[in-house]
Formats: structure tokens, C-alpha cells, sequence
């Protein structure tokens, strides 16, 4: 039987997350006042090596990201550090649990890699309807404050950062990067044409890095214990722990945090209890909205970001919501496209027409009033220009459930 | 200009940038943002009515009418959809004589459909003000509203 293995939630349930004292009693700030004395492209440097991917979904290398930030101009007055916590993919609540349970783990990932880049100024942008995690991440950034880990000179280096909170106002497209920066700036949640990218010109104008909650959570890990230690779990595409968050007809839903390469078998029937009731299981949406569909053939292939790509599925935000034998594919479609419609910001004209379209012809197909030859083929063909016209991943990634329908639930249609 | 302006304006410096933190902070301080407010706000930011108007708009999160006392956010997320969700949105609107994106005319209730709340483990699920109600069965619904379902 799989156990977890917790890295970005080692501390939960062990320590009082309002009280400072406890997070330092566990070894908290301790890899903070040792980053500071060493050079910045040290830190940099592990965490190249440890070959962490982004934790919000897209995968792309954080040490690279770091890298590029970093360099990008050596001699700019002001760098940005922001951390997404804007989380709103569908299915998908692992940020919520770090900033609920461990605040100052976040706080102090979010530290070490504004010193990594030589950001003096850090923002993070929390989702609005998370109450509770707005509430302990204040709290953790007073103490911090009052401590000097956030401030001025801290540790007695050179190195000063503040760190403030914005809220998200209700938009699931804010939680795409280049969108969150016009919210930051006061704008509409548009999003920007890339390149250039975030790190050559972010906020206001100048390099920011932006990272997901779990990947900050997971630096000080790193840095503390050495990129060596950290690749020596999961596999060799995808090294390191995920969280993912069970959900739908599982006996026990909730979060994990496993190493990659643990597969869905194990997580679903050994962790989440197995199926609710005894139901048969028939469909698995992996990611949330902006995700696949996949079945039980691919319960036993290792996840990862490369492995599931293989099976046409995707890790994303680590979201796996379980569907039972009553449960119809097709209309959790519905509402997956409904909810793409409603949340289009209209930029774009291919995704406004094209999300309404797409909706309006599950509906029919749902009613089975749909009057094309093929719907499936049909809304496919819609995806496939939404993905190659529009700006932001919101109207780029219909095609993802669309196609993995198509590859096994075709025989729903 | 109204009291409560000038005391969340005095936390800011007037840029354009603190435009989204200023609407937030005069809705949780007034319940709502009225045609007044937001002139004032565009005068303070230095920005056109129309440009506050047009973020006010464009986020969910701001609203242009009062609150019901009690607020309810219902969660359409994937998850709360497999689990029910729809049915506890008619439940929900039966017992207090509402829809959804209304308020209730004693200025009691009022009822809005929000995305995921990140909640999924516990679906379907609507937050009461700032509070959780989990696992939501026609049942519990009921009782949630049992004595406020007469004097709507």
C-alpha cells in the first residue's frame, strides 16, 4: 500500500500555523538565514538541479524560470516576486490547504526566491473567496514582520523585501499568469500577448517571477536539504511530491501528498478509500475544467507530467475527480463548457463566439436535438481554431477534454 | 462626500494601481458599490468614471445593488455539479423566493452562483457569508432556511 510522503505539508497538523514559534521550533526560517549568506546563483543553481516542474499546471521548469528572471537585466531598479494563489481550477484546493495549515512555509519559499532573483518587492494574489487562507497568510506576514524575516536587511545581509497581499476579485482568468498582472495593475482581467514574457517585462514593466503556492511551498525543502536529496523522489521526468485533491464518488476524498510515479490506482482505491458505495468507476477528469477525461485503462500508469501526456491526459493542478457507473460523462461536459462560456473575457473573438458555440452544441447533443452528423468531431473542429487564435490558455485549452472524449468516451456520443 | 469614503480612502495613496483593493474595501464597508461611490473613487484614483466602472464590472466579485444580510455563495464547480448542485440551487430558491443574482425584497437574503470554492472534498457546497456548509442534502438545505422560508 502507497503511503504519502509530505514535503510542502510536513508540518500539517503538527504545528499551530498562527503561531510563529511553532513553525521555527520545527526548523522554520532556518534555510532563509542560510540562503542570504550564500550567493543568490547558488540558489539558483539547486534549483536547476532539482529539476522542479511548476506546480499550477503548466510544468515549465522553476529554475528556470528563476534563471531567466534573474538575468534578465542585472541592473533594473525593481524586480517582482508574485505568488499565484489565485486558485480556482475546478476540483483543485492543495493551495488552500498550505496557506490554511502552513502559511510560513509558504512565506518562507516565497523569501528565499525573491532573494534567489533580487526582488525587493513581493505580492501575493489570493484567491478572494478563501477566506480562511487570507486570514493566516496576514497573520503570518505580520509575525514574520515583527521577527524582521520580512523587512529590511534580514538576517543582517543585504538582502530587503516586502511582502503584500492583494485579493482576487472573481475571476477564474486571473489565475493565468499574464492576466494576474493587469489585475495587479488595476486593470480588467484581459490577457497580454506573449512574448515578452513575465520575466523579460512582468509587473509595471519589470522582471517578475510568478510561481504557484505548492512550488514555493516546495523551495525550502530544496534549498535545505539539497537538490540531491529532493531528486531522489518520484521519477526521473517528473522528481519530487505532488499534492492532488480527490474528489466525487471516492469513499474518502480529500488531499495527498504522494511522490510522483505514484499512480492513480493507488491513490484513488488506496488513499481516497476506493469507490463510494462500491460503484463501478467510469470516467476520471484529471486537471479540472481546463483538463481530460480518461478511464480505468490508464489507472496504472505512473503520473507524471511526460507519462500522462503519453496517455493524451494531463497532471495539471493535481485535481482528480472521480466519476461513479451513474454518473453521464456528457453532462459534466455541459458543465465544463458552460462554465469555459462564463468565463471567457471576450478578448479574444474566436473564444467569445467559440466558447458560446461549443456550449450551445453539448446542450443540444445532451437534448438530443443536435442535428450534425457528428457532435463529438464537431466541437473538436471549434477547439481546434479556439486553440490556435486565442491569446491565454483559457481559450487554448477546450480542445484538452474535448479531445480526450474523443480517445475514450467516444462510444457516449 | 459620505464618511465611510473618506475613512477607506485615507488607508490609500490614490493610484491607479489600488484600483481593485479600493472597490473591495469600500464593498466590504458599505455592502455595495452605488453609482456615488464609484464617482468618488474615480475622482480619488485620478481615472474616468467610465475606466472604474469598466474593472467594477469586468470582476464577479463586485456588486451594484445591497447584500442580503445573509449572503449566499453557491458553488458551481465540477465537483459540486456531479454531486448535486443544480437540485440544491432549486432548493435553495424555493425556500427563499429568490433566484439567483437576487435579493430578497427585507433585504434578508440574497444568492449568487460563484466558481469553484475549492470545497471539492466536501461537495456540493455554498458558503453563508464567510462560512462553509458542506455535503448539502435537499434535507439540510431546510433546515439552513426552515424559519426563513414563510416571510419571504
Amino acid at each position: 500500500m502507497v503511503k504519502e510522503k509530505r514535503i510542502c505539508l510536513k508540518n500539517l497538523g503538527k504545528i499551530n500555523p498562527e503561531s510563529i514559534d511553532d513553525y521555527i521550533e520545527a526548523g522554520g526560517y532556518k534555510v532563509l538565514e542560510s540562503a542570504v549568506s550564500r550567493h543568490h546563483f547558488e540558489i539558483i543553481d539547486e534549483m536547476l538541479n532539482s529539476s522542479l516542474r511548476g506546480r499550477g499546471g503548466a510544468g515549465f521548469s522553476a529554475g528556470l524560470k528563476e534563471k531567466f528572471t534573474s538575468e534578465s537585466c542585472l541592473r533594473c531598479e525593481q524586480k517582482y516576486l508574485i505568488c499565484n494563489a489565485d486558485e480556482g481550477e475546478p476540483g483543485t484546493f492543495k493551495d488552500r490547504i498550505i496557506m490554511e495549515n502552513d502559511p510560513h512555509l509558504l512565506l518562507e519559499g516565497m523569501l528565499i526566491a525573491a532573494y534567489g532573483i533580487g526582488a525587493s518587492k513581493a505580492y501575493i494574489y489570493i484567491r478572494g473567496e478563501y477566506y480562511k487562507s487570507i486570514e493566516m497568510v496576514k497573520k503570518a506576514i505580520d509575525s514574520a514582520r515583527k521577527r524582521g524575516f520580512i523587512g529590511k536587511n534580514i538576517f543582517g545581509s543585504v538582502f530587503s523585501v516586502d511582502v503584500e497581499i492583494r485579493l482576487g476579485a472573481g475571476s477564474y482568468l486571473c489565475g493565468e499568469e499574464l492576466t494576474l498582472l493587469e489585475s495587479l495593475e488595476g486593470k480588467r482581467g484581459y490577457p497580454r500577448i506573449k512574448p515578452p514574457f513575465p520575466a523579460e517585462k512582468g509587473l509595471f514593466g519589470f522582471p517578475t517571477l510568478i510561481n504557484n503556492v505548492e512550488t514555493l511551498a516546495t523551495i525550502p525543502t530544496i534549498v535545505g536539504k539539497g537538490s540531491e536529496w529532493y531528486l531522489k523522489l518520484g521519477t526521473a521526468e517528473s522528481p519530487g511530491t505532488k499534492i492532488f485533491t480527490i474528489s466525487g464518488d471516492v469513499a474518502k476524498p480529500g488531499f495527498f501528498e504522494v511522490e510522483l510515479g505514484t499512480t492513480l490506482r493507488e491513490l484513488i482505491f488506496d488513499l481516497a478509500g476506493g469507490m463510494k458505495d462500491d460503484k463501478k468507476l467510469k470516467a476520471i477528469l484529471l486537471g479540472g475544467a481546463a483538463g481530460t477525461f480518461v478511464d480505468e485503462t490508464v489507472l496504472d500508469t505512473p503520473t507524471g507530467f511526460d507519462s500522462l501526456k503519453e496517455k493524451g491526459a494531463t497532471l495539471g493542478s493535481g485535481a482528480i475527480m472521480v466519476l461513479g457507473e451513474d454518473k453521464s460523462v456528457l453532462n459534466v461536459t455541459q458543465s465544463i463548457l458552460e462554465f469555459f462560456k462564463h468565463e471567457s473575457c471576450g478578448k479574444c473573438v474566436p473564444c467569445r463566439v467559440g466558447t458560446d458555440r461549443v456550449a450551445r452544441m453539448i446542450k443540444e447533443i445532451n437534448n438530443g436535438i443536435y442535428q450534425g452528423e457528428s457532435g463529438l468531431d464537431d466541437m473538436i473542429y471549434e477547439a481546434e481554431y479556439m486553440a490556435k487564435t486565442s491569446l491565454c490558455p483559457l481559450g487554448q485549452s477546450l480542445i484538452m477534454p474535448l479531445r480526450s472524449l474523443k480517445r475514450y468516451f467516444n462510444d457516449q456520443f | 462626500m459620505d464618511n465611510n469614503l473618506v475613512d477607506v480612502f485615507s488607508l490609500f495613496d490614490g493610484k491607479e494601481e489600488e484600483l481593485i483593493p479600493i472597490l473591495q474595501k469600500v464593498q466590504n464597508t458599505v455592502g455595495f458599490l452605488s453609482n456615488d461611490s464609484m464617482e468618488e473613487i474615480a475622482r480619488f484614483a485620478h481615472v474616468p468614471k467610465s475606466k472604474v466602472y469598466g474593472v467594477a464590472t469586468f470582476y464577479a466579485q463586485f456588486r451594484f445593488t445591497p447584500k442580503g444580510e445573509k449572503h449566499i455563495m453557491l458553488c458551481r464547480g465540477t465537483a459540486c455539479h456531479v454531486k448535486g448542485a443544480p437540485r440544491i440551487q432549486e432548493e435553495i430558491e424555493n425556500h427563499l423566493g429568490i433566484k439567483e443574482g437576487e435579493t430578497s425584497k427585507d433585504l434578508k437574503h440574497s444568492m449568487e452562483n460563484v466558481a469553484c470554492i475549492g470545497a471539492c472534498s466536501l461537495a456540493p457546497c455554498i458558503m453563508v457569508n464567510e462560512t462553509v456548509e458542506a455535503n448539502l442534502t435537499p434535507q439540510k438545505v431546510e433546515k439552513l432556511f426552515l424559519s426563513k422560508g414563510k416571510n419571504k
